[in-house]
């Protein structure tokens, strides 16, 4: 029942490992073709591979796990994919209804366990509801504000010898649960009024744009208006970087202009953002010339953080295209003069920092250029999945994304591991594409392991290793507020990756002189049916920049060890 | 602010457990919490006292708006309502103290529902503060035991929650 349900659902992949409360459900996967199963060595990595599928398409990735550790191992991706709200349906295999509260063997309270990490979880206690419940599953990780759902699935309810009546639903309709469908048009019409009046805007997209497929409408309107435009870390490639109207990113390591922008704006219109503190900053000190409208589909996100000014509840897409039809047929134009006087101080703030890195020609490599070779040699057009750390902001930061669903990392949780099992399940679903996981050598042996798993799938994805031997992000917190007492963040006996990755049957280049670096890249990405793990050394000693001083407001920042704004 | 908000909720199995997660997740108050099946065997109704700014609050509704098995809510002090608690008190009753017990319970119109030689359980019902005046009155030395129901409500007039 299980099986047929994902086979209409139209699951063409699932990731999983085995074990005994999911044996039954194994077994129907044995004798059908339809749905490919994925082993992996971890279930994490399941969750992460579903993950990064997910993120590049917009469907739910399925993960298929046993009960107890089998889905205990998975809470860290299901945490990760509910903060960043990732559609995922995970099937955890649990002990038979008659064991359950006994502290059977292998028995976990999953319900208990995930619930406040998934955006629903149902629990099979029928098995004529299977294939309803699975549709449900469906349904609610991919509807609304989308999110993991867990589907608790006791041995019991899968004995395979008993025979059930099967039909998969087409629809399901809860009454508890109308996600909205349309903003309201007063709201609307106020929210455009402000932006044709504004004089000095600034339009503020997150990762909602991207997850409700409205980077077209964003980019056409923000086109339109001729407004400056920054988005999130989460929002990245949701409008084109490498456009004259986008200011980078925002928040913590955001660039100058746009947290200076952000600060000054009258109007700062958000998009599928959550004012989140990393990119806030003090709440308190938030912006304090500007009016704010928020459009955003979850109502529990308005004024969650940020008291805002027009709330505009429904998906950004619909409301985007709302707004484009008012501001087509309205009679005011925006204000050119002020918006030209806003522009000027915009490209005065833009040469203050302007990503600027010190590199000295006979010194060690920069992080920040591996990741601008990588933007050149990959000519702008890859996937690129990150770990979390500093590699992470450099990635960021230097490689241009001009298409959403492109830049792919944990940004909520904020979770190493994440970088190298994501690229897999991208790859897996892309084969034609390039698939770059950039990672740090602490990330990376998070999940290490996978590189078993691209053995046997054939994944043939390119890591760059920015190997600063240390937990570099952890040693610039420690450097800047901790008088540099770098308290376990060195990792000492690193070990041999070449060796490590050759022992999994890889490809591995060690890259140590600048020369080397384009060579070595040009390299990994000739050999298109291997994966090649480059080890690149970079500057151990290294910060990002900008950063936002702690606790100050947007405009507080550090732009490199010595210059404080 | 003290508020009151009435939930129509799924009966069904975990869908407590969600809300009172959501409460101690996201670090609001619970102050009471009541909850029973409804009229209708597929709804529970959940009336939770609470406290909180009016912006903590509104997150509150929301949040719980959210749960995918939260039917309906409402925010009865918004508006003109009707607000219980039954509560039982068990004291001790000797000697004089007797009919001095006695005429507090009739000043508070409450009943004394079981008796021994020693001991009166009483029975009172009335919003909260009428609750918490009466053990007031009746002092903490001679209180043996009390329980508490915590508060339902309902709107005035024709304001209903339902589906
Ligand atoms: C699972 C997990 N544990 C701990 C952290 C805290 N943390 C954030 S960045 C970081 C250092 C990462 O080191 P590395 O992968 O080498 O990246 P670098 O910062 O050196 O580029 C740590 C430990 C985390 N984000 N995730
Ligand atoms: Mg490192």
């Amino acid at each position: 029942m299980i099986v047929r349900s994902l086979q209409d659902e139209g699951v063409e992949y699932i990731y999983g490992y085995p074990g005994g409360a999911a044996l039954h459900i194994y077994d129907a996967l044995f004798r059908q073709d339809k749905v490919k199963h994925v082993l992996v060595r971890h279930e994490q990595a399941a969750t992460h591979m579903a993950d990064g599928y997910a993120r590049a398409t917009g469907k739910a990735g399925v993960v298929l796990v046993t009960s107890g550790p089998g889905a205990t191992n998975a809470v860290t991706g299901i945490a990760t994919a509910f903060m960043d709200s990732i559609p995922m349906v995970v099937l955890c295999g649990q002990v038979p209804t008659t064991l359950i509260g006994e502290d059977a063997f292998q028995e976990t309270d999953m319900m208990g366990v995930s619930r406040p990490i998934v955006k629903h979880n149902l629990s099979v206690r029928d098995p004529q509801k299977i294939p309803e419940i699975i549709k449900t599953a469906f349904y609610l990780a991919q509807s609304g504000r989308p999110g993991p759902v867990v589907v608790d699935i006791p041995k019991d309810m899968t004995t395979p010898n008993e025979r059930y009546e099967y039909v998969y639903p087409k629809k399901i309709k809860l009454r508890s649960y109308n996600p909205p469908v349309r903003g309201h048009a007063g709201q609307i019409k106020k929210a455009v009024d402000l932006m044709l009046a504004a004089k000095r805007p600034v339009i503020y997209a997150g990762g909602g744009v991207i997850l409700g497929r409205a980077s077209a409408e964003l980019t056409e309107m923000t086109r339109l208006l001729g407004f400056p435009i920054t988005n999130t870390l989460m929002g990245i490639g949701c409008y084109p970087a490498t456009d004259k109207q986008h200011l980078g990113w925002l928040g913590m390591h955001g660039t100058y202009e746009a947290n200076m922008a952000m600060h000054h704006s009258d109007l700062i219109i958000a998009i599928g953002a959550r004012f989140d503190d990393r990119v806030t900053n003090a709440t308190e000190k938030f912006c304090p010339g500007a009016k704010i409208i928020h459009v955003d589909i979850d109502p529990a996100s308005i004024s969650k953080t940020v008291e805002v000014d027009v709330p505009i509840v429904g998906p950004v897409d619909s409301v985007l295209k709302d707004m484009l039809a008012l501001i087509k047929e309205a009679k005011a134009a925006v204000d050119e003069d002020a918006l030209s006087a806003w522009w000027r101080q915009i490209d005065e703030w833009r040469k203050v920092h302007g990503m600027r890195y010190h590199k000295d020609e006979n010194g060690p490599i920069k992080p920040q250029e591996v990741i601008e070779a990588l933007y050149q040699v990959t000519k702008g057009d890859a996937y690129v999945t990150s770990d979390v750390g500093q590699h992470q902001m450099f990635a960021a930061q230097y490689y241009k994304f001009d298409k959403p669903n492109r830049w792919i990392n944990s940004g909520g949780l904020g979770t190493m591991g994440f970088g190298l099992p994501a690229a897999m399940g991208i790859k897996l679903n892309f084969p034609d594409e390039e698939v770059v996981c950039v990672t740090g050598e602490g990330s990376i042996q998070m999940n290490i392991q996978e590189l078993s798993t691209c053995k046997q799938y054939g994944l043939p994805v390119k890591i760059v290793n920015l190997n600063n031997q240390a937990l570099g992000m952890v040693k610039q917190w420690q450097d800047m507020n901790y008088e540099s007492r770098h308290s376990q963040s060195y990792m000492e006996s690193l070990p041999d990756f070449m060796k490590l990755v050759d022992a999994y049957g890889h490809v591995g280049i060690t890259v140590k002189k600048r020369e080397e670096l384009i060579p070595a890249l040009e390299k990994a990405f000739a050999m298109k049916d291997r994966l090649v793990f480059l080890d690149i050394y970079v500057d151990p000693t290294e910060h990002v920049y900008p950063m936002q001083v702690a606790r100050g407001s947007m405009k507080d920042m550090w732009l490199s060890k010595t210059e404080r704004v | 602010m003290r508020r009151i908000i009435s939930v129509l909720l799924e009966n069904e199995p975990g869908a407590l457990s969600r809300v009172v997660g959501l409460f101690s997740q996201r670090n609001y108050n619970i102050e009471t919490l009541t909850v029973a099946p409804t009229e209708d065997p597929t709804l529970s109704r959940l009336t939770v006292m609470t406290t909180g700014s009016d912006r903590v609050i509104e997150q509150i509704t929301k949040q719980l708006n959210k749960l995918i098995e939260v039917v309906k809510l409402v925010d009865l002090t918004e508006g003109a309502h009707i607000e219980r608690e039954l509560m039982l008190i068990k004291v001790k009753a000797t000697g004089s103290q007797r009919a001095e017990i006695k005429r507090t319970v009739d000043i508070f119109r409450g009943q004394i529902v079981d008796v021994t030689s020693t001991v009166y359980t009483v029975q009172l019902v009335g919003n909260s503060d009428k609750l918490d005046a009466f053990i007031q009155a009746i002092g903490t030395g001679c209180i043996m035991e009390v329980v508490r129901s915590g508060v339902s409500g309902i709107a005035r007039g024709e304001k209903v929650l339902s589906l």
